[in-house]
């Protein structure tokens, strides 16, 4: 009963910060240099009150402000962002042409930093204070603190104009005509260097908090019970240490997820990978407001869902995480 | 002197990253009077490679001098990295104070709030912001400072949590204190340590956003900065490796400064939870 509770409060916060985002774009959509008919009217080449008092009415822009933030919140509901300013399509039809490329491109992220990031952190927790604990920390120093888009480029410049072992830009061979397998390969060769560039600062995060939370845990008086009864040291180490040092750096992890967004847009930006990013990064370059903030939006949801799912899946491992939604 | 050694060894993080942000903040300072020239402007032949006729770090394809691009972009680097800071934790420290003090209801409210903003991706939101708001010097200030309050909210409202049924507080209240003075005088002090820690690391993690914003296009045109550099050279990589590759190195070694700042000061400020760390 416990967790129906707790799953419902959960979705009811959803649904609750959905909403707020939803409200946040509609007033941003007004603080955008020239209000939607100007843009129209513009792009109809008919500057005359007239046209622009009848796009203003037909757009309900009008009407008091509180109207005009319900019809939003409606048509949003229904999943429409209206049109791309700039090419003159559903602005949701063109980000749901993207998502695949960045949901691929984020996960294939995610759990190679997550991998590579928990490995290395309870790694680094075991050898504490000797070189490789060392040699691992540092390294994670040293990749906090690169600007994402620039460990990209230099991942270019090393891995695909010096050593030609990669793929530069793009998502697959343009013209190539692949099917099936070797069309598989050809994305995997293509997702290697974006994936990793995007996966690095976080697996610096993830190395310094799986760290932490290992030592954290193996200084706890169950540990030194476990070692007392003369429990042998493998099975300290995976029965008793990592079932519970981990299981909160999966949780935090997952709950940073949202701000591999964020990377995928410079991440995209430098790899031209077709993505949500990508088109993001278009948008500015045009000025398409309107298609960028529903590019906000959706990637806000998405990144919700994830949180969600992650929580859920967590209440159901942890019996110790109840209804504190 | 032995003491001196012990204790340069045990905080190694600080003086290193205080060192090297000292020799930044040097070189930022003398950028007027050694490269008096307009960064923008062009002072010599296009994409001379580095150490090359007499350019330290070699020049891009209008003849801008990369180097005297890098100096002066230090300066509005650091200046945005500290405004910004120093503006999200002015908003953080007053959301988070008010919330711990009046707890309950506010508290509520206000938590709510803060776990909004930590919801949504917060490069997006920044992004937006600034797009929407047109790009300048104030908008980025702006964007980085909308996201990046809540965690110092989260703290400062933890500490004032723990703060307010203390002795010396009961004590204020009873002697008729206003609530601004004891908020401001009596408990803000006591909560300042975490407050400067946290808010050293912001800088560098503010660096790193003002960069990537600039790297996109959003950057202060009138400014040159270390993200726009990146950004221009890009399409250059393959003939001009510097322009992109050096500016990066400077971001690089400003962030890594900050951090080896903020850890030292943390570990100086907090020396039990730093031994717990290293035990």
């Amino acid at each position: 009963m416990r967790q129906l509770e707790f799953v419902v409060a959960r979705l009811l916060k959803v649904v609750l910060v959905m909403f707020g985002i939803v409200v946040l774009n509609f007033f941003l959509v007004r603080l955008a240099p020239g209000d939607p008919a100007t843009v129209l009217a513009g792009e109809a080449g008919a500057v005359d009150p007239q046209f622009m008092s009848e796009v203003r009415a037909r757009y309900g822009l009008d009407r008091p402000i509180h109207e005009q933030l319900a019809i939003y919140v409606r048509r949003v509901a229904t999943l429409d962002f209206g049109e791309s300013y700039r090419i003159q399509r559903p602005a949701m039809d063109l980000i749901a042409e993207r998502l695949p490329a960045t949901l691929l491109l984020s996960l294939s992220a995610f759990v190679f930093a997550m991998a590579a990031g928990v490995a290395l952190g309870v790694l680094a927790a075991r050898r504490v204070g000797r070189w490789q604990d060392m040699a691992i920390s540092v390294t994670a120093l040293v990749f906090f603190a690169m600007p994402l888009f620039w460990v990209g480029l230099m991942a270019i410049l090393l891995f695909s104009v010096q050593l030609g072992w990669l793929p530069a830009y793009g998502l697959e061979t343009v013209g190539g005509g692949f099917s099936g397998l070797r069309r598989a390969f050809d994305i995997a060769a293509h997702l290697v260097l974006p994936a990793t560039t995007l996966g690095l600062f976080y697996v610096a995060i993830y190395v310094r908090m799986t760290r932490a939370s290992v030592l954290e845990v193996s200084r706890l008086d169950f540990v030194r019970t476990a070692r007392a009864k003369g429990i042998r040291e493998p099975r300290i180490w995976r029965r008793h240490i990592l079932k519970n040092a981990l299981l909160p750096v999966i949780t935090l992890a997952s709950l940073q997820a949202g701000s591999l967004v964020g990377g995928a847009v410079v991440t995209e930006t430098v790899f031209a990978w077709p993505g949500v990013g990508r088109l993001a990064f278009e948008a500015l370059g045009q000025r398409d407001y309107n298609l960028l903030l529903a590019i906000f939006a959706v990637t806000s949801a998405v990144v919700l869902l994830f949180n969600l799912v992650a929580d859920i899946v967590y209440s159901l491992v942890d019996p110790r995480i109840e209804a504190r939604a | 002197m032995k003491d001196l050694l012990a204790w340069s060894r045990h905080h190694w993080a600080l003086l290193l990253g205080g060192g090297m942000l000292a020799v930044l903040a040097a070189l930022t300072l003398a950028a007027p009077a050694l490269y008096p020239e307009d960064p923008l402007s062009m002072v010599g032949p296009p994409d001379v490679r580095p150490f090359d006729e007499g350019f330290l770090f070699g020049t891009d394809s209008l003849g801008r001098d990369v180097a005297a691009g890098i100096l002066h972009g230090a300066r509005t680097s650091l200046l945005l990295g500290l405004v910004s800071t120093a503006c999200s934790v002015l908003l953080g420290t007053g959301v988070g104070a008010v919330a711990g003090y009046f707890a309950g209801r506010v508290d509520d409210v206000l938590m709510r709030l803060t776990e909004f903003f930590q919801t949504i991706p917060s490069f997006m939101l920044a992004l937006v912001l600034v797009a929407v708001l047109s790009p300048s010097i104030w908008t980025i200030v702006l964007a980085i400072a909308v996201v990046s309050w809540p965690p110092v909210a989260r703290l400062v409202r933890a500490e004032f949590l723990s703060l307010r049924s203390r002795d010396f507080v009961k004590a204020a209240v009873v002697g008729g204190h206003p609530t601004h003075v004891i908020i401001l005088r009596h408990i803000l002090p006591n909560a300042l340590t975490p407050i400067i820690v946290t808010g050293s690391l912001m800088v560098a993690s503010a660096i790193l956003l003002e960069s990537a914003l600039s790297f996109l296009g959003l950057g202060d045109r009138n400014n040159i900065t270390w993200g726009f550099m990146i950004g221009a050279g890009r399409s250059m990589i393959r003939q001009a490796w510097w322009l992109s590759a050096i500016p990066g190195l400077a971001i690089f070694y400003t962030v890594l400064a900050l951090n080896l700042l903020g850890q030292g000061l943390a570990d100086l400020l907090n020396p039990l939870l730093a031994r717990t760390r290293r035990a």
